[in-house]
């Protein structure tokens, strides 16, 4: 199935600001972070098509995955 | 600190100067102290620009000390904008002068009978007031170098702009940064109008010959900042990614959560984010010869400010925070940086609220007086209101007065007071927040973004009405305490993770004043300050119906989640019960 996966702040260094990944069915955030080679810490912030979401979140085709790190502002 | 300036701006024969004990004031600080003088001394129905209004400036309970982060100052009144008690909070240098220069607060009293306009300077010497027409009309920045060419680069600076000399609603106060630039503001609630109607110009601050304020227990208090500031470093976000990005680090991610308002709070997700993104202006910066890193005053460790270069790489104006970016971004659905950095710098300039003046040019272009998306346009908006023309006028009494006059259905106020950069419909807690808080629509009153997006402090989702309640109580309870200390909100993302971190805070306090504070102290402070700041609020009319969002929110939906914002007006009425 085909993921769009957007990357934020310090996640970029090396790897890249938006890219599209073909996943077999069933792939959950975890599987695509271990693809990303992200840790489980680094990702502090995870959305699917912008709603919070696990590790455990199973994705579907044409989802959007955005992956933050530890960020804040206001 | 051990007393309280107080200046009679109306007095006979020119202005007085009384300073006096602390107290029944002792033990405030910050917010605590503006607000108790506010409650306590200014007439609830009195017009904010009237003789009976005061203008209270106060450095926080630690301001003044070497402890990391106490750089904020409060400036108290009642608002011209929204007609209830205001606490604007600014950081620069101003906080940490004053206070070792020994005052807990200075006090703008009366209203002079005159159309002259005043200069205050104080020093180790004490306070001198002199007339000073030459400044009339003089932007923060030409202001600022004027008063270097007279009194030295030893000085800070507290000043209004032309705004604040014409009284508009949406005037901030400036404070000088660590390089004597004019950029960081009080900005929210009209307070440069008020120091406007005192004819005060600037006051001007020199600490020469002062010396830091010592703690009762001096070995204690240096441990517990080493705590704090080593909690700081450790902290993700306050010790990597605000120093890296700055606050305009969340546009990607308050887009990316569909709850960015764009075009007039129309929809939740801006196509031009990454173009105006936290990533973005870093990387320019770096390129331009600027600085993506560096405080707002001495003694912040986090330094999440910068300094933005023009293409030619000279200093345009300092790194613009995400609120500003946001208002003169993608609320107009703009997205060259440039340009938003320009409308930064004349805000600084002419003395406006970033967030109040970008609000409103959005609700200006849903009354077609110019497009969304024309940055040109905007920033001509802009200029109209450092000219004062007749359009500036209607401009600079904010969005609501804006939409009253053009016609506007949809307009983003909570008591008058403009929302910032958090659609309320897809970010509930922070909705709880601008409905209820006394300051009107106020992001930094109770900061639930951190929780509903950032999952700092736990996480609460941010798209459901449950659990918003008890969120924004708490938050703002917290924010009135550390308001109080003259502590940089931002210490609150770490102090919310690690408990060991809000101890050293306590110890701060404690080895300073030689108290026995716990968390429930702080938590009794922060009610007694949001109590006073609602007793003020009621006897100045406000009722229940004034803790409400504009009634769109509650029957339109927002795109991409299509989500109204829910949160029952009986389970608002609960926020302040306790």
């Amino acid at each position: 199935m085909h993921i769009k996966i957007n990357l934020f702040a310090t996640l970029r260094k090396d790897r890249f600001d938006t890219d599209q990944r073909e996943y077999p069915a069933g792939t959950t955030v975890l599987d695509a972070l271990n693809d990303l080679a992200i840790s489980e810490s680094e990702a502090a912030i995870i959305f699917v098509n912008g709603k919070h979401a696990g590790p455990d979140h199973v994705m579907l085709d044409n989802d959007t995955l955005s992956i933050f790190p530890p960020i804040g502002g206001g | 600190m051990d007393k309280i300036l107080r200046i009679d701006m109306g007095a006979e024969g020119g202005p007085k100067i009384n300073v006096t004990p602390l107290g029944e004031y002792a033990g405030f600080g910050g917010r605590a102290m503006t607000s108790a003088i506010v409650s306590k001394e200014v007439p609830p129905l009195c017009h904010p620009l009237s003789a009976e209004n005061k203008l209270v400036i106060s450095p926080g309970l630690l301001s003044g000390t070497v402890a990391a982060m106490s750089g904020r100052l409060s400036v108290g009144c009642k608002s011209p904008l929204t007609g209830g008690i205001k606490e604007s909070n600014s950081g620069g240098q101003a906080a940490q002068v004053i206070g070792r220069l020994g005052y807990a607060a200075i006090v703008l009293e009366g209203k002079p009978a005159t159309e002259d306009l005043y200069k205050i300077v104080i020093n180790k010497d004490g306070v001198k007031i002199s007339v000073d027409n030459s400044l009339k009309m003089l932007p923060n920045y030409d202001l600022v170098a004027k008063m270097k060419a007279e009194f030295g680069d030893k000085i800070s600076c507290i000043s209004i702009g032309p705004a604040g000399e014409m009284k508009m609603n949406i005037a901030s106060i400036a404070c000088t940064d660590m390089e004597l630039r004019p950029t960081r503001h009080a900005g929210r609630g009209g307070v440069g109008a008020v120091m406007g109607s005192k004819g005060v110009k600037t006051i001007v601050l020199d600490d020469t010959g002062m010396s830091m304020r010592s703690p009762k227990d001096p070995e204690k208090f240096k441990d517990a900042n080493k705590r704090f500031v080593d909690g700081l470093k450790q902290h993700p976000v306050t010790g990597q990614a605000l120093p890296a990005y700055g606050t305009n680090v969340l546009t990607n991610i308050l887009s990316e959560a569909g709850g960015y308002p764009t075009y007039n709070f129309k929809q939740g997700t801006f196509a031009g984010a990454s173009k105006i993104s936290g990533e973005t202006m870093a990387e320019l910066e770096t390129k331009r010869g600027g600085i993506p890193t560096h405080g707002c005053h001495r003694g912040c460790v986090i330094r999440c400010s910068g300094v933005y270069n023009d293409k030619d790489g000279h200093y345009l104006t300092k790194q613009p925070e995400y609120e500003t970016v946001w208002a003169h971004g993608g609320n107009c659905g703009i997205d060259d940086i440039d340009s938003i950095a320009m409308m930064d710098f004349l805000d600084d300039n002419y003395g406006v609220d970033t967030i109040e003046m970008g609000a409103t040019i959005a609700v200006a272009m849903d009354a077609g007086i110019a497009k969304f998306g024309d940055a040109e346009a905007a920033i001509n908006l802009v200029k109209e209101v450092g000219k004062g023309s007749h359009l500036g006028r209607i401009l600079g009494g904010g969005a609501a007065v804006t939409g009253k006059i053009f016609g506007v259905e949809r307009v983003p106020v909570v008591k008058g007071q403009a929302m910032p950069a958090y659609d309320p419909r897809a970010v509930k807690g922070i909705g709880v927040t601008y409905a209820t808080s006394p300051m009107g629509a106020d992001h930094t009153a109770g900061y639930a973004v951190a929780t509903n997006i950032l999952k700092v402090g736990g996480f609460v989702d941010p798209l459901s009405p449950e659990g918003q309640i008890d969120l924004a109580r708490n938050l703002q309870i917290a924010t009135a305490a550390i308001d109080s200390t003259g502590m940089c909100l931002f210490i609150a993302f770490a102090v919310l993770d690690q408990p060991e971190t809000f101890q050293a805070l306590l110890d701060l306090l404690n080895a300073f004043y030689g108290l026995e504070l716990t968390g429930d102290g702080v938590v009794a402070l922060g009610k007694k300050v949001l109590s006073m700041e609602r007793d003020f609020n009621a006897r100045a009319g406000f009722t229940s119906q004034q803790d409400r969002l504009p009634r769109y929110f509650s029957t339109e939906s927002l795109a991409p989640h299509n989500v109204k914002f829910d949160v029952k007006d009986e389970d608002l009425d609960k926020v302040f019960n306790w």
